[in-house]
């Protein structure tokens, strides 16, 4: 008799596509998970697409216009288990940066006719809308915790994901500190760890595209950020990237507005 | 009058989302629309207030499938405004990350996107049933591609290590040898490759392109050359505004871009190689040579086979690098902001990448203008749609919307690029 796959389907909202494209970019793993799931909606891979319900939804993508608000709502109602990978979906994404600004004047920046453009005044993370079961960070996420994501799924357990800050995984690599070696700024010590520490691997400042850790002191680290040089446009601006709002970040960048 | 309409209202294996509507009447197509419903996100506006040296990771966020490209061209463009040339081994490792790019997407969209047109499945994993060895070599061949990435940037998308002015830290040369052997064996599936996909059927139809890319200095194009077409076009990037303009249509959150005077044109692949054939590595030349390839190819159908050979130059190329490869004094050119504007166009996988940004003194942005590929392609899969399609009316609704579907793919559209992308809808009337 056949076994019976659970169902998997991938939704995009607004995002680059680069979440999505890390399943494909699992070329060790991919023909093994297509064997275990049934990959029921999967646009960027295949035309073929199976009806809801679905047993595990992943959502990349944050929700921008009245459309996906909608829409986001109808995924959740088909879906046994809906996890959002990457910061668009987690936190909003880059495009949140409209979250601080007034949209009209960035449609005006880009189009010539503002007003053909439909979206809304903000772009907000998925569990802004609807219950989401886990949510997986990272710009982009990382390969090895979204193969990680699908085995806990396909044994019934929790994901192991640490939410330990950067910091750790610098210990754990034998990195020198970038900030105390260098007086390189860094957001390690905030940010969420899955990277693998790769920025200071590579002599440069985390720059925060996990997200924030689990409770970051982020005051403090703009403390030692400023005596390194940033002033508060700088510190600013630093907060404001892929994950501008996720709330830590979002508070500590609006404590440095000028 | 007969009125039939086509409807296409998500477009599969592309990147981002689009839709497309293809009216006729009598017998003869008379619109076809790409509607781009990918939501805008707005990265020119919020460029604006940023550091020079932040553009290249922003920027990369703007697609998840070519982020190298989107890096390319904001270095590029920033040391331009600057008044900066980055040369020697820097320049050379540009190039390399480059390669990986082209062999990473150009094999996505060949074994995955493109090649299930050809074969009759809805997707490579349905192939993988019927053609496992084929999909694993494909795997396999996409997977040094995002090792080259990953080696030189950190990861294969969003890669941290490129800035303007060079990288953070540049690899010793025993760090890319094992890179090498992973290489020498991508060569050969890549070689296997240009003889699988030029087995393909290919309808037998031909468009009179304007074909516009770089044109290299005896070089491949990836970062450096003029941008010039097959029909007397040269110039540098600095004059990109002056020859091309975009305008927005009420069906597309994209905008078209066109040259002045003359309408649409075609970057991409078939434009590469329609201007560049000559500067191939021989055994990409030879490659291209015994798959039936002239000099210029206006098949769109067929760029599979080009997108095949240009992995195979890529790979060709990957391994000269890393074989003359010598390690920089530095990692980067230290270079100081001053109000300045740049410009320049890179060779993104699917087709040119155009940037300029207007700079304060403080090295602050003050106006971004990017103009990605699909923005230039969009207008010429419209009329590849309205040229091919008249002969197409014949068949039932299914295999027609297949066949426009197809027509699209063959320019590997990046969707999330462009909005700044796919449903079908075909209206034949009656």
């Amino acid at each position: 008799m056949a076994r019976i796959r659970p169902k998997l389907a991938l939704w995009k909202f607004a995002s680059c596509d680069g979440c999505q494209l890390s399943l494909l970019d699992c070329e060790d793993e991919l023909l093994t998970v297509a064997g275990e799931v049934e990959i029921a909606y999967f646009l960027e891979a295949t035309r073929a697409t199976v009806e809801g319900p679905y047993d595990l939804s992943l959502v990349e993508g944050s929700v921008t216009t009245p459309h996906d608000a909608m829409r986001i709502q109808e995924i959740r109602k088909k879906s046994r288990l809906l996890m959002t990978i990457g910061a668009c979906a987690t936190s909003g994404g880059i495009q949140a940066l409209r979250n601080f600004a007034d949209v009209r004047e960035y449609a005006a920046i880009v189009y010539a006719r503002p007003d053909y453009i439909q979206t809304l005044a903000t772009s907000t993370a998925i569990a802004e809308h609807v219950k989401v079961d886990f949510e997986l960070r990272g710009c982009p996420i990382s390969t090895r915790q979204l193969v990680e994501v699908i085995s806990a799924f396909l044994a019934g357990r929790k994901p192991q994901t640490p939410p330990h800050s950067v910091c750790v995984e610098c210990k754990i690599a034998g990195n020198l500190c970038v900030m105390v070696g260098h007086g390189t700024p860094c957001l390690g010590p905030v940010t969420h760890a899955g990277c693998g520490a790769l920025c200071p691997s590579y002599n440069r400042g985390c720059y925060g595209c996990y997200g924030p850790m689990e409770t970051p002191n982020a005051p403090s680290l703009s403390a030692w950020l400023s005596k390194l040089g940033m002033d508060d446009d700088a510190l600013k601006r630093v907060y404001r990237t892929f994950n501008a709002n996720a709330d830590a970040f979002r508070k500590e960048s609006e404590r440095h507005e000028g | 009058m007969k009125v039939r309409t086509i409807k296409v209202d998500q477009l599969a294996r592309v990147e981002g989302e689009g839709a497309l509507r293809v009216v006729a009447r009598d017998g003869v197509v008379q619109s076809a629309e790409l509607n781009i419903f990918e939501p805008p996100r707005f990265f020119e506006a919020f460029l604006r207030d940023r550091m020079f040296t932040e553009a290249p990771d922003i920027t990369a966020r703007i697609c998840g499938i070519c982020p190298v490209a989107y890096q390319m061209s904001a270095v590029h463009a920033m040391e331009n405004a600057l008044g900066v040339v980055v040369d020697g081994p820097l320049r050379e490792l540009r190039r390399l990350i480059y390669c990986g790019e082209w062999i990473e997407s150009h094999t996505l969209h060949v074994y995955m996107l493109h090649a299930p047109d050809f074969l009759g499945y809805e997707g490579a994993i349905e192939m993988a049933r019927d053609h496992a060895d084929i999909v694993r070599r494909g795997l396999d061949l996409k997977k040094v591609g995002n090792s080259i990435i990953a080696l030189l940037g950190g990861r294969e998308i969003h890669p941290i290590n490129v800035r303007v002015g060079g990288f953070y830290r540049t690899p010793r040369k025993r760090e890319l040898q094992p890179l090498a052997e992973d290489l020498k064996r991508a060569r050969d599936q890549a070689l296997a490759t240009v003889r699988w996909t030029a087995g393909f059927d290919f309808p037998d139809v031909d468009r009179d392109y304007e074909f516009v890319a770089l044109r290299g200095d005896g070089e491949y194009p990836f970062s450096d050359g003029r941008i010039a077409s097959n029909r007397g076009l040269d110039i540098s990037a600095v004059e990109y505004d002056e020859h091309f303009e975009e305008s927005q249509v009420e069906h597309s959150t994209a905008l078209h871009a066109h040259l002045k005077a003359r309408g649409p044109y075609l970057t991409g692949p078939l434009a590469r190689y329609a201007l560049n054939s000559a500067s191939l590595s021989p055994l990409a030349r030879e490659a291209a040579q015994e798959a039936g390839l002239e000099r210029v190819c206006a098949n769109p159908f067929r760029s599979i086979i080009i997108r095949a050979v240009e992995v195979l130059y890529a790979c060709d190329e990957a391994l000269r690098i890393i074989d003359e490869y010598e390690e920089p004094e530095r990692p980067a050119i230290e270079i100081e902001p001053r109000a300045s504007t740049g410009f320049a166009a890179t060779e993104a996988p699917r087709g040119m990448l155009y940037h300029r940004y207007q700079l304060n003194a403080d090295g602050k942005i003050a106006d971004a203008r990017i103009v990605p590929p699909t923005s230039q392609n969009q207008p010429s899969i419209e009329e590849d749609l309205k040229t091919f399609a008249t002969a197409w009316l014949d068949l039932p609704d299914e295999a027609l919307r297949h066949r426009c579907e197809q027509t699209i793919r063959n320019h590997d559209p990046c969707i999330s690029c462009a909005t700044h992308f796919l449903r079908l809808e075909i209206d034949r009337g009656g």
